[in-house]
């Protein structure tokens, strides 16, 4: 196998959850995936800055996230096109499980503040350990896991609340008195 | 501020006979496994997906061009 091969192969592995973790953050396929791919261009250009044995997803995710930081955000971020891009793709997933709909799902992350969602997205929905969150986000472990608990509690609380004023007014109303009753 | 939207709560609570009271209380075992599951739901039908043809073919080209660097020094 040349060298060349395998970091081909390392980086196609990485690039489903790259994906996954660019949509959360641009709120939107199509530059989620432009910035996968500034993240796969930049990634290969300094490979060699990589240390073999080192956590490579640590390493890709935080190329990505500097990327992100540096050049996307400037742009305003969309975040109706959360629900949007969720409604588009939702033919396989399923919408409801248990109390929780998808949609109002979306709308409670959404809610979020940008590093709980970020840990919580990264720890509960791409699968990456708490070191290497810790490492990506460049903070101590308990960090990652206090924001983690606080991105749970605050979901757990917003669809609560939204429960609660959904039968009376529209849901426009509804979202307007959320908002206001949050903290 | 907790305590205004507990009331406020429990007040609707009649009207919603069907709401589960688990929902009521936040952050039960319950509703965190759901929430798990809910994220793992959202983008499981990106990983699903698995690697699209952009990135297969832009990967393929950058190993290229590497090789024809090399075999030209």
């Amino acid at each position: 196998m040349t060298v060349g091969e395998s970091r081909r192969e390392m980086i196609l592995a990485a690039v489903p959850r790259l994906r996954a973790f660019a949509i959360s953050l641009t709120g939107g396929v199509d530059r989620a995936d432009d910035l996968v791919q500034e993240t796969v261009l930049r990634a290969w250009a300094h490979f060699d800055s990589f240390q073999p044995g080192t956590n490579l997803n640590a390493w890709l995710f935080t190329i990505l996230r500097n990327l992100f930081r540096s050049e996307y955000r400037k742009r305003k971020r969309e975040v109706e096109d959360i629900d949007g891009v969720h409604a588009s793709r939702l033919s396989s997933v399923p919408e409801q499980i248990g109390n929780i709909e998808l949609g109002e799902f979306c709308e409670a992350l959404a809610k979020l503040p940008d590093d709980q969602r970020e840990a919580l997205i990264l720890v509960g929905a791409v699968g990456l350990s708490y070191e290497e969150v810790a490492q990506i986000c460049e903070c101590a472990v308990g960090t990652i896991k206090s924001r983690v608990n606080r991105a749970r509690t605050r979901i757990a609380e917003i669809l609560v609340v939204d429960e609660a004023h959904e039968f009376g007014p529209d849901s426009e109303t509804s979202a307007v008195v959320s908002r206001n009753t949050g903290t | 501020m907790d305590e205004r939207k507990d009331q406020r709560a429990s007040q609707r609570s009649g009207t919603r006979g069907k709401q589960s009271t688990a929902k009521k209380q936040g952050l039960t075992p319950e509703i965190q496994n759901q929430i798990g599951r809910q994220l793992r739901n959202l983008y499981m039908d990106v990983v699903q997906e698995g690697v699209p043809d952009r990135f297969t073919e832009l990967l393929q080209r950058l190993d290229e061009q590497d090789s024809s660097k090399e075999s030209k020094s």
